[in-house]
């Protein structure tokens, strides 16, 4: 019986065998560096791992501390909620919205406008710019034009000042959001059979929003689910424009998120490798979840 | 596999592609007017000029900064544009870079080679793996698909230990390898891939295995032109993530390290360097810059093969 299953196996393999070539080549690069790493990490969320010694297995300590114990963990989680909530659709649509309004216009001017939408993405730490802008003086850009104009009376410390920390990094962040998911509605857009808006014009679409709704959205399902899992996977993981504009820790911690607690664990502050493990399961549990929810709601475009 | 016949069913195809792909170039141009009104158009430019203005802020600052001499590079309150532009900061680069340890050109085709492979690799190793993902259908399709959605929602930061470790145990540890080789599987590619991939309708690869065709030409022939804005966009993505590598955390060795360790390397050099570092944030900005419009412009041309349609 045993022998048998196992001949029919092989015998599946050898008549897909071109399936499995094509596969071959990625997924064994892919399960030795990414799905050995994650699992060896998830693992590792249930010992206590300073990186020097040896693991030592404590069970769900990490998970009991992080989630009765820690109050900064609190304060990083609702930090990530609301901006992800946020930033997340907002960012999204803005990727879909400048698309499609580049894909109106054609050739060269097309692929300039582009490039200065992609512009944030591509150089780098562009938002470093920020800290010139958002300066604490009255020689930041935007003190200087508050002051100017009579706004304030005195230079606002924009990074300084509790308040204001989670709306300037939301409103960074919605600045850069035009990176990877535009680039894919760029060239999902060019996909799209030319043919199928000449067939709407005759059944009676109107105008460039129906046209946007009825065709070129479902059209694009596909662009439009990898977009969602790109924006899912940013919105959560914000870290970088936190660290740069406002410091880690900043002050009170009004800008830290569940990844800068990460990686006060992780990269050698505290020197906590399993309890950095162990965020990045919860935070990779919140994620599947959220975008459970998001393709369930993709699959509902032009219904 | 009979050699005679896969060029003919080949020359057959690229017949019945290429001559409708003509004509449907001159009707795309006149029929893309479809359904859009003046006023809307000019409100469109409207809005992306503001926008616009503000995204490439950075692209301004970066510009005018490598062209700014010394004085004005640290002039209080920092001015955006440049009053007196000059060269002379590339030309100090020049002389940083004339006398480094490793020699320069070594730098250079390092970079070359953990660029070049890393994005050459990917691209073909997700394509290959996307086609079958997308378009057979064989056991445990749906397990390694949803294990590709999920690696990309775990945070790096905790992987890097076991990465190393993995990394050191193969033995490629401290070689361009290192590099190459976990870049060339980054899940998100392959999804990409794999999405474009299933926008394809079936009869076209239908009708090819009809002609005999086998399952790596197909690929290759069919597939892979078919999906060429999504390659070019994937390999933007993957250029500028490997370009951004310094390697410091696998290459020990200074001739192994890319050009971007280099140029750090000169921008610490402190208050003296201030020029020399404008240019280098604009060498490090133009070269990907420049990568990015070559695909984009290319992308723009293949508007016209997407004619495929059940």
């Amino acid at each position: 019986m045993d022998k048998r299953e196992r001949t029919s196996f092989f015998k599946y393999i050898a008549q897909n065998r071109a399936t499995y070539l094509l596969l071959a080549p990625f997924f064994t690069l892919f399960f030795l560096f990414t799905i050995l790493p994650v699992l060896a990490s998830m693992t590792l969320s249930f010992t206590y791992f300073n990186m020097l010694e040896f693991p030592k297995w404590v069970g769900w300590g990490n998970y009991t501390k992080l989630l009765l114990e820690d109050d900064l963990f609190v304060l990083a989680l609702r930090n990530t909620l609301i901006f992800a909530f946020i930033t997340g659709p907002v960012s999204y649509i803005l990727c879909l919205l400048f698309a499609w309004i580049i894909n109106e216009f054609q050739g060269k001017l097309r692929a300039f406008l582009t490039l200065v939408f992609y512009a944030p993405s591509i150089s780098g730490q562009a938002y470093l710019v920020w800290n010139i802008i958002l300066s604490d003086d009255r020689y930041g850009y935007l003190n200087g034009f508050l002051l100017n104009f009579g706004f304030v009376q005195e230079a606002v410390l924009w990074m300084r000042w509790e308040k204001y920390i989670l709306p300037v990094l939301i409103a960074v962040q919605l600045w850069l959001s035009l990176g990877t998911g535009f680039l894919a509605f760029i060239a999902g857009l060019q996909t799209v059979d030319k043919s199928l808006y000449e067939a709407a014009a005759l059944d009676g679409v109107k105008n460039r929003w129906q046209e946007l709704w009825f065709i070129t959205l479902p059209a694009m399902r596909p662009q439009l689910m990898f977009g969602a899992v790109m924006q899912i996977t940013q919105s959560f993981a914000i870290a970088d424009i936190s660290i740069q504009l406002a410091g880690n820790p900043s002050v009170n911690y009004a800008g830290s998120t569940i990844v800068t607690h990460l990686l006060d664990y992780g990269s050698g502050v505290r020197f906590d490798m399993g309890y950095a493990a162990a965020i990045a399961t919860i935070l990779f549990i919140m994620m599947v979840g959220t975008n459970k929810f998001v393709q369930w709601m993709l699959k509902r475009i032009g219904r | 596999m009979d050699g005679t016949v896969s060029i003919k069913t080949e020359e057959a195809l690229t017949a019945q592609t290429s001559k409708p792909r003509i004509i449907k170039k001159r009707f795309i141009r006149r029929q893309r007017k479809i359904n859009r009104s003046a006023a809307g158009n000019g409100l469109l430019f409207l809005l992306m000029a503001i926008c616009g203005v503000f995204m490439a802020l950075p692209l301004v600052m970066i510009i005018n900064n490598a062209l700014k001499p010394l004085d004005e590079i640290f002039q209080f309150p920092p001015r955006i544009l440049v009053r007196n532009p000059t060269l002379e900061n590339f030309s100090d680069l020049f002389v940083l870079m004339s006398d480094s340890w490793v020699p320069f050109s070594r730098y250079i085709l390092n970079t070359i080679i953990i660029t070049g492979c890393g994005t050459v690799g990917h691209v073909i190793c997700a394509s290959m793996a996307a086609y079958p993902l997308a378009k057979h259908k064989f056991r445990g399709q749906k397990v390694l698909f949803s294990l590709v959605v999920l690696s990309m929602m775990f945070s790096w930061t905790v992987t890097q230990i076991p990465n190393y470790m993995i990394i050191t145990y193969l033995g490629i540890n401290n070689t361009h390898l290192a590099l190459i080789l976990p870049a060339s599987a980054f899940g998100m590619g392959l999804y990409l891939m794999k999405q474009f991939m299933e926008q394809i309708p079936d009869s076209i690869i239908e009708s090819a295995r009809l002609d005999g065709a086998g399952e790596f030409r197909i690929f290759w022939r069919i597939i892979m032109p078919n999906v060429k804005p999504a390659w070019l966009t994937l390999a933007i993505f993957q250029f500028q993530h490997l370009w951004g590598n310094t390697g410091h955390l696998f290459l020990r060795s200074e001739e192994l390290r890319p050009l971007q360790h280099a140029m750090q390397f000169i921008t610490h050099g402190g208050v003296q360097r201030a020029g020399a570092s404008a240019a280098v944030a604009f060498i490090i900005a133009a070269i990907p810059i420049t990568f990015f419009l070559i695909c984009q412009s290319n992308i723009l041309e293949t508007m016209t093969t997407s004619g495929m349609k059940d």
